[in-house]
């Protein structure tokens, strides 16, 4: 078994460093390697290397380390409310966010790239917040079904509120439609640099919890005598899934699936123990979307947005799992 | 108390008519229409013309002057009748559903109708600019076909919920990505009447429109208090349930069958309203106090719920008219925000 799981995540970081450096080859204008490592070591200058500092860079960084957030923080959402239906976007993340969003662009006018992502970032903190409160108030401990249809009531509220906004006012609508389908062309490599310390805080958070969320899994009982408070590890887990995926959606948009599909995956391939799941979706959750980047790139000449691509490659294959073998079944379930 | 939850027997025990119910769903039943015939006249009366209660009934029974006759009887009464019996509809759909996947949040959404309906709007409207009747055969046709696919994929060896519920997952993703993309590829103006489908709306309806959905809701729901009792067996378990006789797959079937057709119905006239669905269930199990799915009292509950948020949507902030899927969505997570709460104290 310890090997079988050695060999995924081997298998897995190699097909990662390939597609980041694909993902910085392959576009409009395909460049050779040797122009892409020239570049990033600085050793060139000229319209080549700002295709790929100011443009391809970014891209694949925020395909790394974005699609690393989804996949760890879908993986941490599945072991906290012990439901594989669970995803990121279940805490209201993207609700939450798409409301602050649609307020700022109908109240406030707001326009630049940082501003927005400080309004997609604080909207998407502020309902997780607000979903966890709701789920642990008036109750002794923590409940994961609460916690979920919290996170389902006021994502919904959320997002009835933006679109009845939208539709009263088409030039918001015209911008929550474009915002609303997540892409990694983000352009801004000062954002991405913004981001990814934030990833990096929250992959090591995310490492720290495995051991407490592991022995929640085991129920509550137990878990307390393994010297686990249920509440405290909820809060924790919470603000770790919201500082990762809610990152993301402030520099990227909304990006499905990804953290639904993953940790399926992973508890398929390495079992349900955290320690080996987080790893694992830290790995090929970014296959999936840099795949699913480089596809959009390819396919049509207007370039496809993640966030449509990353479904057409990622369901063909849950739903083969869900119709495969019963040990597969059985993982999922 | 406990005098209500007596059970009545119409017709013999034995004999080819008898009829099992609990006094407290006939009474629960029996007052949840009464509430949604008082509440329709009462918004009957709502408009720039607002009328009493009392011209509202004499214009109902035909003895107004014209011009009253003509706001009633042609404006404003298709807008509630729909309101009424696409509640009903999509009230025991979601019992339906609910009960065949034992699952409080199981809707007619989980085998994709909704999502497959959307994606055949906007085929219709964004590719080719259709107008009212194609938009209609778009939704129908996307839903329906959405329905069958997730249903043929699930069958192996027999449909299991689990599987049922990953696969309409899996293939809403993918619908949900084609219609983003077609979100972002259209024009504003063809996009945005989309959108406005998609919120689910009754505005603007007429007789015109109204009557074909109604009769085929109408329909569905007789088909369904066929199968009420069926509903009740499967509850207990697909092995007791065949243990007393029932052809397990078969019945599953056609409940589906059933649920989607009056989904259908509904969504074809007014897009996709949602929540009801979700909640009527869950708010008529707690009013008859059982925890088996009622059929005849979600129905009503739908009713009142969607006649009650359509009267919110269309007055509350006029001169703008919300579409009511946006209402019943912002209500219904208050509602069930609510209900966690009071759970918890």
């Amino acid at each position: 078994m310890k090997a079988g799981r050695l060999i995924w995540l081997g298998i897995g970081l190699i097909a990662l460093a390939l597609l980041f450096v694909v993902s910085l080859g392959i576009g409009a204008k395909p460049l050779p390697l040797q122009v892409v490592i020239d570049s990033l070591l600085g050793r060139v200058d000229g319209p080549d290397s700002t295709i790929i500092l100011q443009s391809r860079l970014p891209r694949a960084l925020i395909g790394l380390f974005g699609g690393a957030a989804l996949g760890i923080s879908g993986a941490l959402m599945q072991t906290l409310t012990r439901n594989p239906l669970a995803d990121p976007g279940i805490v209201g993340i993207n609700a939450g966010a798409g409301l602050a969003v649609t307020l700022g662009f109908a109240f406030a006018g707001i326009s630049q790239p940082h501003v927005l992502f400080a309004y997609s970032f604080a909207g998407a903190l502020a309902t997780a917040m607000l979903v966890h409160l709701i789920s642990i108030k008036g109750v002794a401990k923590p409940d994961p079904v609460r916690f979920i249809l919290a996170g389902l009531a006021v994502g919904a509220m959320m997002s009835g509120i933006s679109s009845g906004i939208a539709l009263l006012q088409p030039a918001v609508f015209n911008r929550m439609r474009f915002w609303m389908a997540g892409s990694l062309d983000v352009g801004d490599l000062t954002l991405v640099l913004a981001a990814i310390p934030l990833i990096c805080i929250g992959c090591i958070a995310a490492l720290v919890l495995a051991r407490p969320l592991n022995a929640l899994e085991m129920g509550d009982d137990m878990a307390a005598s393994l010297g686990t408070n249920p509440l405290k590890t909820q809060t924790a887990t919470l603000l770790t899934v919201a500082l990762l995926s809610g990152t993301v959606t402030a520099v990227a948009g909304p990006i499905g699936f990804v953290g639904l599909m993953i940790p399926y995956i992973a508890r398929w391939a390495v079992g349900p123990d955290l320690r080996w799941m987080l790893p694992f979706s830290f790995l090929y959750a970014p296959i999936l979307l840099l795949c699913s980047d480089i596809a959009g790139r390819l396919i049509v000449a207007g370039e496809l947005r993640v966030s449509i691509v990353t479904a057409f490659i990622g369901a063909p294959v849950l739903i083969l799992l869900a119709r495969g073998n019963s040990t597969a079944r059985t993982a999922l379930q | 108390m406990t005098s209500l939850n007596r059970t009545i027997l119409l017709g013999n025990i034995d004999g080819r008519i008898n009829l099992r119910l609990q006094l407290r769903h006939v009474i629960v039943s029996v007052l949840l229409a009464v509430m949604a015939l008082i509440l329709a006249v009462f918004v009957l009366g709502l408009g720039t013309l607002p009328l009493s209660f009392a011209d509202t009934l004499s214009a109902l029974s035909g003895r107004a002057n014209p011009r009253t006759a003509m706001i009633v009887l042609d404006w404003r009464l298709p807008r509630i009748t729909m309101a009424l019996i696409l509640g009903a509809a999509l009230g025991m759909s979601g019992a339906i559903f609910q009960s065949l996947i034992r699952n409080p949040l199981g809707s007619p959404d989980i085998i994709g109708f909704n999502t497959g309906a959307y994606t055949g709007v906007l085929i219709t409207i964004v590719l080719f600019h259709g107008d009212h009747v194609m938009i209609t055969l778009g939704a129908l046709g996307g839903g329906l076909l959405t329905a069958v696919i997730v249903y043929l994929l699930s069958w192996r060896q027999g449909i299991q919920g689990f599987r049922l519920i990953m696969i309409g997952i899996a293939v809403s993703a993918m619908l949900t990505a084609f219609n983003m993309w077609l979100m972002i590829t259209g024009s504003l103006e063809t996009v945005m009447s989309a959108a406005l489908w998609g919120a689910g709306s009754l505005n603007g309806m007429t007789w015109a429109r109204a009557i074909p959905s109604a009769i085929a809701c109408t329909l569905g729901m007789c088909l369904c208090l066929g199968l009420a009792r069926r509903v009740r067996m499967m509850e207990m378990g697909d092995d007791m349930a065949g243990a007393l006789g029932l052809s397990v797959g078969s019945t599953r079937l056609w409940l589906m069958i059933v649920g989607v057709m009056l989904v259908a119905a509904a969504t074809a006239a007014t897009g996709p309203v949602v929540f009801i669905a979700l909640a009527a269930p869950q708010i008529a199990q707690r009013l008859c106090r059982t925890r088996s799915m009622t059929l005849a009292a979600s129905a009503c509950t739908g009713a009142v719920l969607l006649l009650g948020a359509d009267a919110v949507a269309q007055h509350l902030f006029s001169p703008f008219s919300l579409p009511v899927g946006i209402v019943t969505v912002s209500i219904g997570g208050l509602y069930m925000l609510w209900l966690l709460v009071r759970d918890a104290s």
